[in-house]
């Protein structure tokens, strides 16, 4: 086990470099930590700007008949808050996490291609905003849905242009964050850190990189014959030109079951290092627990087509896909049975970041199951483009990956600030998250299986109930979000004022090298490698 | 607010059991009419009812776990980290109920696949934001969009009740007959983006793709009225364009055939007499409410950006001529309105557009001059003869 807390007290700082100060330390740092922040909060920001879009969508839903908003413009809403969550809210915040804590975890000074670190946020900013900008624009912003479907997509008005190159953007910053996360987790391990003693968040964002490698150049390729198609005369998706708007979607869902997983690998991983701190016990299952990630990964590439079942496949495509697709359960299953087996038979306590990273654990796995209903393609055809999907996939994204992301918060802000946060307010932050999520998300299943499709401005009245319900819920759940900000600032403006120990949880050096540093971390750590690896797998 | 306290009682009284509360809240997937919709419901159930017993297990043993093994208990943490055995038996009892659950799957699945031996077929194409059905056995032709109540009601700030207006955003103002006991296969294709054709009661979907031909059938057995949305996003009245079903016995079904025939023979004969300018107007304004006041607004005030303002448009009150062409063959966004107006109702609505909503030209165009456009300009169904020459 590991014993090298005691070499690095206060006396290790006098050798650091401090940062820049003012404002230019944020502009031009190449510090991964302080890029891991800029990733957080800006991804903090995007996940409350994605949210006021929801709401407005809820807002216009609490009541059949139009109130607030005109279809188009509810349509843009739609369009808008997936697209920031999932490129502006969700994957930034995973690649600041990923920032953070992969060189801790693997014993390294900071990531190997730092200056490339800090240009790859700075675009993000960059098409972040270019997104944001065509809510301002003549004909308003894409409506056509985040799967950006031809012929629909192509009637955007002047935003077209500007949301394809904003996703060019988000993805050439994607890439770059993927390259040097495979980069620094080759070549940047401290001796002794083999692949396979590596905390298992790590190996999650190394398949993780290797997905994002893989897809991001087919989405701009997909998108960039979206605007060959109505610039330059080309005819990709347009039939009387010889093309099929079925062929965008093929593309498109090449990349976009990958990147689903991207959003859900990472997930694991973070679930997979809190789990054990609090159960006080090693993971359970390890090496599986690497293998099945590594297959969801293969299968994410082979399974695409089932977002697709009513587009009129031959009836082989139909069944091949529905046969792969149920296979995910497969290494899924083995994941959700690994953190049961954690936790049995050890010695729970539960502070928030397990509170949240157990609801993730019961709440991803509904998702799970509405999942495995769907792969079943006969059933889909029922299920597919109603409420049925938007409570599956909102159950695997919002109690799932926005669930351990809330956790990894609570996890690993007093490691990073050195301040505790006020665990009655976070208990409290849970509770009321984790129980108006269920309010929010789980009557949208009754809507979709009574036949209410998604993406409509206004239902049959039969639909009012549960979208009231649902509604209800989604506003306690927007505005609980509100305290978790509150904790955040107050933990960073000092906390509880409660002395926080490099451990910060009890034993959780013996699972991971971060916890063998001081809190709070020094401006560079780990500028001579750690001596010892915590090795509790083995 | 007082649809909330209703709900609210309505919660508390569902979670006393009492079974008088849940009438108002559906919950699970319908059944449907069809053979197919029941298979497809069979397979639901038992999908989901292995879900929650695997649930029941998974969700069991941790919430065990959660309330025995807690320190707070004095439970000393045990150190095991692995098990083949059980990470074997944990992959193998999945794979198992897999199995289980495509072998079933795949049956309904090509049952839903064969369209073979289809006593008629029924041509389905989906515009922005309607429905137009072909009776490729008879040659019945007509465009179904939602009905004038519904609109009414959905637009923001009516001031209708929803709750008024029966079958609210599910009813039609022509719907789709067919008649009981008889296979029917659908074509289906999409004139301008893509649509989806779904009525739950008959268990499926199916995309419409322009350019492209989907394949789909059903066989009702129970008479009754079937109501359905397009599933797929195609802009912004998505949430507007409704499907009704009726089926029929086979005798009244023959006798809406005919009716239907007769109604064509009507219209045909109308399209042939003068028409005065009051009575093009008049019929010009429920024409444009239903066609052209979704893109155009109700007082053709457009939308900036996406549709044109018709008030004053060079357009409208340029050449006459130069209008209907645009309206006959579309542009861009805009439909070919030759092909889903009548002679009368094409008319009706250039006269309208030129004499209302702002604009005074005081022109007006007889429905004989659109007909002669018709027989002159080759349609697509001429088209399709020649390529069958």
């Amino acid at each position: 086990m590991s014993a090298v807390v005691a070499e690095h007290d206060d006396h290790h700082d006098h050798h650091d470099h401090g940062p820049e100060k003012g404002l230019l330390r944020w502009i031009i740092t190449t510090n991964h930590k302080d890029i891991g922040t800029l990733y957080l909060v800006f991804a903090l920001a995007m996940f409350f700007l994605g949210g006021a879009m929801a709401l407005v969508i809820r807002a216009e839903l609490f009541e059949p008949g139009l109130q607030f908003v005109e279809p188009q413009f509810f349509n843009s809403m739609t369009t808008m808050h997936a697209l920031i969550m999932v490129f502006g809210a969700v994957m930034p915040a995973f690649v600041g996490l990923a920032n953070w804590m992969i060189p801790l975890m693997i014993g390294a000074p900071d990531m190997a291609l730092p200056r490339m670190n800090n240009m790859s946020f700075w675009l993000l900013v960059a098409g972040a905003l270019m997104l944001a900008s065509t809510l301002f624009m003549e004909g308003g912003a894409p409506a056509s849905g985040w799967t950006l479907y031809p012929p629909l997509v192509l009637q955007t008005g002047a935003a077209l242009p500007f949301a394809i190159f904003s996703v060019h953007l988000l993805g050439i910053s994607s890439i770059m964050g993927a390259i040097n996360i495979i980069a620094t987790i080759f070549n940047m391990r401290a001796p002794g850190m083999t692949l396979m003693k590596m905390p298992l968040f790590v190996w999650t964002w190394l398949i993780t990189a290797f997905l994002l490698i893989a897809i991001m150049p087919v989405f701009a390729g997909a998108v960039t014959m979206l605007l060959t198609d109505r610039f330059f005369d080309t005819s990709f998706f347009d039939a009387a030109g010889g093309g099929d708007p079925v062929l965008y979607q093929h593309i498109f869902w090449f990349f976009g079951h990958p990147e689903v997983y991207v959003m859900i690998l990472p997930t694991f991983g973070v679930a997979s290092t809190i789990i054990p701190v609090f159960a006080r016990k090693p993971l359970f299952g390890y090496s599986s627990m690497v293998y099945a990630t590594a297959s969801i990964a293969f299968l994410s590439f082979i399974v695409w087509a089932h977002h697709m079942f009513t587009v009129g496949m031959p009836v082989a495509g139909e069944l091949y896909f529905m046969y792969a697709t149920m296979l995910i359960a497969i290494p899924t299953g083995v994941k959700v049975f690994n953190w049961t087996a954690t936790m049995w038979k050890g010695s729970m306590t539960f502070e928030t970041p397990m509170l949240f990273s157990i609801a993730f654990v019961v709440l991803f796995t509904m998702g799970g199951f509405t999942g495995l209903m769907m792969s079943v393609a006969p059933s889909d055809f029922q299920y597919h483009d109603t409420y049925f999907i938007v409570a599956h996939f909102h159950y695997t994204l919002v109690p799932a990956s926005i669930f351990i992301l809330m956790a990894a918060g609570y996890f690993w802000l007093p490691k990073w600030t050195g301040n505790m946060y006020d665990e009655k307010l976070g208990q409290l932050h849970f509770w009321l998250s984790a129980i108006s999520v269920n309010v929010l998300f789980f009557p949208q299943h009754f809507l979709g299986l009574a036949g209410m499709p998604r993406r409509i401005p206004d239902y049959a009245v039969q639909f009012a109930d549960w979208n009231m319900v649902s509604s209800i819920g989604a506003f306690v759940f927007g505005f609980s979000q509100l305290l978790f900000l509150y904790i955040v600032i107050k933990t960073i403006r000092g906390g509880t004022g409660e002395e926080v120990t490099s451990e910060v949880w009890e034993d959780a050096s013996k699972h991971s090298l971060e916890w063998t540093l001081p809190s709070p971390l020094p401006y560079h750590t780990f500028t001579t490698p750690p001596k010892e690896i915590p090795t509790e797998h083995f | 607010m007082k649809k909330t306290k209703q709900l609210f009682a309505s919660l508390f009284l569902m979670s006393l059991g009492l079974g008088t509360a849940q009438a108002e809240y559906t919950l699970n997937l319908r059944q449907g009419v069809t053979q197919i919709s029941q298979e497809v419901y069979d397979l639901h159930m038992l999908i989901l009812w292995i879900c929650v017993l695997i649930g029941i297990a998974v969700f069991g043993t941790m919430f065990y776990s959660i309330y025995h093994h807690r320190k707070s208990k004095g439970h000393v943490a045990s150190q095991f980290h692995e098990s083949t055995k059980v990470e074997i038996i944990w992959t193998i009892i999945p794979t198992l109920i897999l199995i289980g659950m495509a072998i079933p799957a795949t049956k309904t699945m090509l049952d839903l696949d064969d369209v073979q031996d289809a006593d008629m077929s029924i041509k389905v194409t989906g515009w922005q934001w309607k429905w137009e059905y072909e009776y490729l056995d008879n040659g019945i032709h007509f465009f179904s969009s939602l009905d004038e109540a519904s609109n009414r009601a959905r637009q923001l700030g009516s001031g209708i009740d929803p709750r008024s207006v029966p079958h609210y955003l599910l009813n039609v103002d022509h719907p789709l007959v067919v008649p009981v006991n008889t296979k029917i296969r659908f074509l289906f294709t999409a004139a301008d983006v893509l649509h989806s054709w779904w009525v739950p009661d008959l268990g499926w979907k199916k995309d419409t793709i322009p350019g492209f031909i989907n394949e789909a059938w059903t066989y009702v057995e129970k008479p009754g009225t079937y109501r359905g949305q397009c599933a797929e996003l195609c802009g912004k009245d998505h949430g507007f364009m409704p499907i009704v079903v009726i089926a029929m016995e086979q005798g009244d079904y023959d006798a809406w055939v005919e009716s239907q025939k007769a109604g064509a023979e009507v219209e045909k004969q109308q399209a042939d007499k003068e028409w005065t300018t009051d009575e093009l107007m008049a019929k010009g304004e429920t024409v444009y409410a239903n066609n052209c006041a979704s893109c155009h607004m109700a007082d053709g005030a457009g939308m900036e950006g996406t549709f044109p303002a018709l008030t004053g448009s060079s357009v409208v009150t340029g050449d006459i001529d130069a209008q209907i062409e645009l309206m006959y063959n579309g542009k861009g966004m805009m439909p070919a309105f030759g092909q889903m107006l009548s002679e009368t109702e094409f008319a009706a609505v250039v006269t309208y557009t030129r004499n209302a909503l702002g604009n005074s030209v005081g022109d007006s165009v007889q429905p004989a001059a659109i007909k002669s456009l018709k027989s002159s300009a080759p349609t697509d169904e001429e088209e399709d003869e020649d390529d069958e020459e």
